[in-house]
């Protein structure tokens, strides 16, 4: 169906996080560290001060009072350390956004500078061994006798692949609103994924009760997961409003956005397959390395896919972190899985030329019966029909194998496959619904994050209530409606809907109105390997000339469930795959050596996909039934479509011209330097 | 610095700092927040409306540069209550997801069809081509999605476009 909140995102009515209509309102523009590391000696806003409309400057000079344990990235000011160049270090406040930006410009900041790393290295002597990888996962697992498998093995492979840092640049840039009232209480409109975890966050670090602040977040211009946890610009907010005694509004540029708001690890991936004569793995070893800031540790489960993907009598993966003088990474689409899979099915598709097989029956002859690394039953796992319904689909039984011999004038041809998973899991949510002059409300602090969840959401209570669409109204962004988990793990309309069933479940028992917490339904899920699983193939055409790689066909084959909507679904599913080709072909931002921080700090430089780029996107799913996932009987989607077409794509390009570029992006400059 | 603009057809008279975008200017002070902020630098394009009827970065605008002139946003592009038939075409073709970039793809549609001549995919430069999609595509890369819509947005505009 239609979004239901379609009509005021067309017509510029759908208010974001800066865009409350606030009286009196003041702008609070951040002052940036200059070193990667060292001390803030001194902090002189005696200039600044005396500018027009500046209300005031907080700084580590008179450091803000926040809770003690606060997260290390939101305590603004609390120390003379600077952790990483682009740490928040001052905020100016003024009447109008002009002022406080030529307000903070004039402060002057002294630094005792001290030497810096920010290099992430596979034989730095900084690397160990996390407790637990993101979320939760153990951060090393072993099955086996790796070296015993590889040693028997007809084939083998051992390969090292890069990922870069990235950025999640959603459209709209964080931003928040702080208003307190007279009694202390404190309401942000932030630009968040979750309001509810939002609220506990910002509170904590505030050292309030929760029950004192509220989060509104009714609209958000995408997140991708940085907009997942709270970031330090509404903190910011929070300070800066009670410091001036006005309502605060704190808006990040795209520049500010690459510092203080998480990005994706860059990873050094290495594998080791080795296959026997028939194809079937011998043994399967993925060791990742990985980087976090010296402030909070943030180790992202890269090597998790191993787990799940493919039966192998020996498998180890392996997770090694080194704490650096950069900004902690975080959440940004399919953590983990994304550039895991993009490094273990580029080895998949080498692995398949080394045994001399197809790489789709190589990923079918090692299609796992149970989950690889746990030996759990799967609720259902449908990879072997995406794989061939992609193949009959993609035309792939008319493919030559032979790389770099299809020429079309100045172009090389090629196509590539690969698999695509993702975890799908729930938490608990709670949820209301009453019913009022004949219409249908329902609750749920929610995000509607460019996911479809208000429409999503809306459809399932209509279902679940046997009444039109039309006459359901969902109320969600607000932390004071029920407890709700975060957008994020693909898991918002599985956590949410499934309140929003049970909550109209109980409405039409009663008749009247109907409240749901699944915490107790959850705690007693069966233990199930419960994940989505999907195809990609890949055709590109690739300029000898010049070195452009264009995507000029991307198919996704995907059973992920029930499909709560198709047309949600395929937007969910194009989008990630989007994403997945910026991500194999031209985003980047690089780790700035001799300064710290990052350079590309700007869209001009960041390239994420342009309409151009983008030609021809094909989107399928499998009819799944799967009773054992939540009452929709749905995976979530909002991840699996990213992970896997990098790794199409990059197989597509060796088949097009024999070249394997293992370090993304795989730009014209790698493909020309590798061919000269 | 006082300055008189008509913006959505109604005449607008306000004093404004010279450093201040016209973007900052409809967003900030006349409550007209269609028009988005992506990059402030040009190069997203979530600021596009239209100045005098072209499509323009209103970032990349200073307000008293456009001292004057007519700007139409989001908000004005359907002139009534109704939809422009390029809002219909995103809302049935699901040309957006979270919405951000979406008044300023609108406003960049609705200026792009009106634009006569050849663009850097247009094999014969010496007739004005059809809009098929990839001349759509050349010509709407001036506005980022980052939900990816791009598909669903070549499709909205092709519809009307016909």
């Amino acid at each position: 169906m239609n979004r239901v909140e379609a009509r005021v995102k067309v017509t510029g009515l759908a208010t974001y996080a800066a865009e409350y209509p606030v009286e009196g309102v003041t702008y609070a523009y951040p002052v940036q560290s200059r070193i990667a590391k060292g001390r803030v000696t001194r902090v002189d806003a005696s200039r600044a001060l005396t500018m027009p409309g500046v209300l005031g400057v907080l700084s580590v000079e008179d450091p803000p009072e926040l809770a003690e344990d606060a997260d290390g990235e939101l305590a603004l000011f609390q120390s003379r350390d600077v952790a990483y160049r682009g740490q928040l270090i001052a905020v100016a406040v003024a009447d109008t956004y002009e002022n406080a930006r030529a307000a903070a410009d004039a402060v002057r900041v002294s630094y005792e500078p001290a030497d810096h790393d920010v290099g992430l290295r596979a034989d730095h002597p900084g690397l160990y061994r996390p407790e637990v990888v993101n979320p939760d996962y153990p951060a090393d697992t072993e099955r086996g006798d790796v070296e015993a498998g590889l040693a028997e093995a007809a084939a083998t492979i051992d390969v090292t692949y890069t990922t870069p840092v990235e950025h999640n640049n959603p459209m709209e840039p964080h931003a928040a609103l702080a208003l307190w009232d007279g009694d202390g209480r404190l309401l942000v409109y932030d630009s968040t994924q979750g309001t509810s975890s939002d609220r506990e966050t910002i509170a904590k670090t505030l050292g309030l009760p929760a029950s004192h602040v509220r989060v509104v977040s009714r609209h958000v211009g995408g997140g991708f997961g940085c907009k997942g946890s709270t970031r330090p610009h509404a903190v910011l907010a929070a300070l800066a409003a009670r410091a001036v005694g006005r309502p605060v509004k704190v808006a990040l540029t795209r520049q500010q956005m690459f510092d203080v708001t998480g990005y994706r690890t860059p990873t050094i991936q290495r594998l080791r397959l080795g296959a026997d004569a028939d194809g079937r793995l011998t043994a399967l070893e993925h060791v990742a390395y990985e980087q976090s800031s010296t402030l909070v540790e943030f180790a992202e489960q890269t090597a998790t896919p191993a787990r799940v993907m493919y039966a192998t009598p020996a498998l180890r993966t392996a997770h090694r972190l080194v704490r650096l003088d950069v900004a902690t990474p975080s959440w940004m689409r399919a953590p983990g899985e994304c550039p895991g899979m993009y490094a273990l099915e580029s080895a998949m598709d080498e692995l398949a030329y080394a045994a001399g097989l197809d790489p789709v029956e190589l990923r079918v002859r090692n299609d796992p019966e149970t989950e690889p690394e746990s030996g759990l039953p799967f609720s259902s796992r449908n990879l072997v029909g995406c794989l061939r319904e992609g193949a009959r689909r993609f035309g792939w039984d008319r493919r030559d194998p032979e790389p770099g011999v299809r020429r079309e004038g100045e172009w090389l041809v090629g196509t590539g496959v690969a698999a695509s998973s993702y975890p799908a899991r729930r938490r608990p949510s709670k949820a209301a619904a009453t019913v009022r002059d004949g219409d249908f409300h329902v609750q749920v602090a929610a995000a509607d994050i460019g996911t479809g969840a208000r429409t999503a959401l809306t459809r399932i209570a209509a279902e679940t209530l046997g009444v039109a669409p039309d006459r359901v109204h969902v109320e969600l962004g607000d932390s004071d409606l029920p407890d709700a988990p975060v957008a994020g793990g693909s898991m918002g309309t599985a956590s949410w809907g499934s309140a929003v069933v049970r909550a109209c479940e109980e409405l039409m028992k009663n008749g009247s109105e109907g409240h749901a917490d699944t915490t107790g339904e959850i705690a007693t899920d069966s233990r199930l390997a419960r994940h989505a699983f999907g195809a990609q193939f890949a055709e590109v055409r690739v300029s000898e000339v010049t070195g452009e790689v264009r995507v000029s066909r991307l198919l996704g084959v995907f059973a992920a469930g029930h499909i709560v909507d198709a047309k949600l679904a395929r937007s969910q599913f194009i989008g990630g795959m989007t994403m997945g080709l910026g991500m194999a072909l031209m985003e980047e931002t690089h780790t700035d050596e001799e300064f710290g921080g990052f350079l590309r700090r700007d869209l001009a430089q960041y390239h994420v996909p342009a309409c151009a780029d983008v030609q021809h996107i094909e989107v399928v799913w499998l009819d799944e039934q799967d009773e054992r996932l939540n009452p929709m009987g749905s995976k979530g989607i909002g991840e699996i479509g990213i992970v896997g077409t990098a790794a199409a794509i990059g197989n597509a390009v060796h088949h097009a011209t024999g070249l394997r570029v293992r370090n993304l992006p795989i730009t014209p400059a790698k493909i020309l330097m590798a061919r000269f | 610095m006082d300055i008189t603009l008509q913006v959505n057809g109604v005449p607008r008279a306000v004093d404004v700092d010279p450093r201040m975008s016209l973007l900052d200017l409809l967003r900030e002070r006349l409550g007209l927040i269609g028009a988005k902020k992506g990059c402030d630098h040009g190069q997203c394009g979530a600021c596009t409306v239209l100045i005098d009827g072209r499509r323009a970065n209103s970032c990349l605008a200073l307000a008293v540069a456009v001292d004057g002139s007519e700007v139409t946003t989001v908000e004005g592009l359907a002139g009534g209550d109704g939809l422009h038939p390029l809002q219909e075409a995103f809302i049935e073709h699901d040309a957006f997801q979270c919405g951000y970039c979406t008044p300023g793809q609108l406003c960049s549609a609705a200026g792009m069809l009106g634009e006569p001549g050849p663009s850097a995919v247009t094999d014969d430069v010496l007739v004005d081509p059809d809009l098929t999609p990839a001349e759509i595509r050349e010509r709407m890369s001036g506005n980022l999605c980052r939900c990816g819509a791009y598909v669903n947005i070549v499709s909205a505009i092709s519809e009307v476009a016909r």
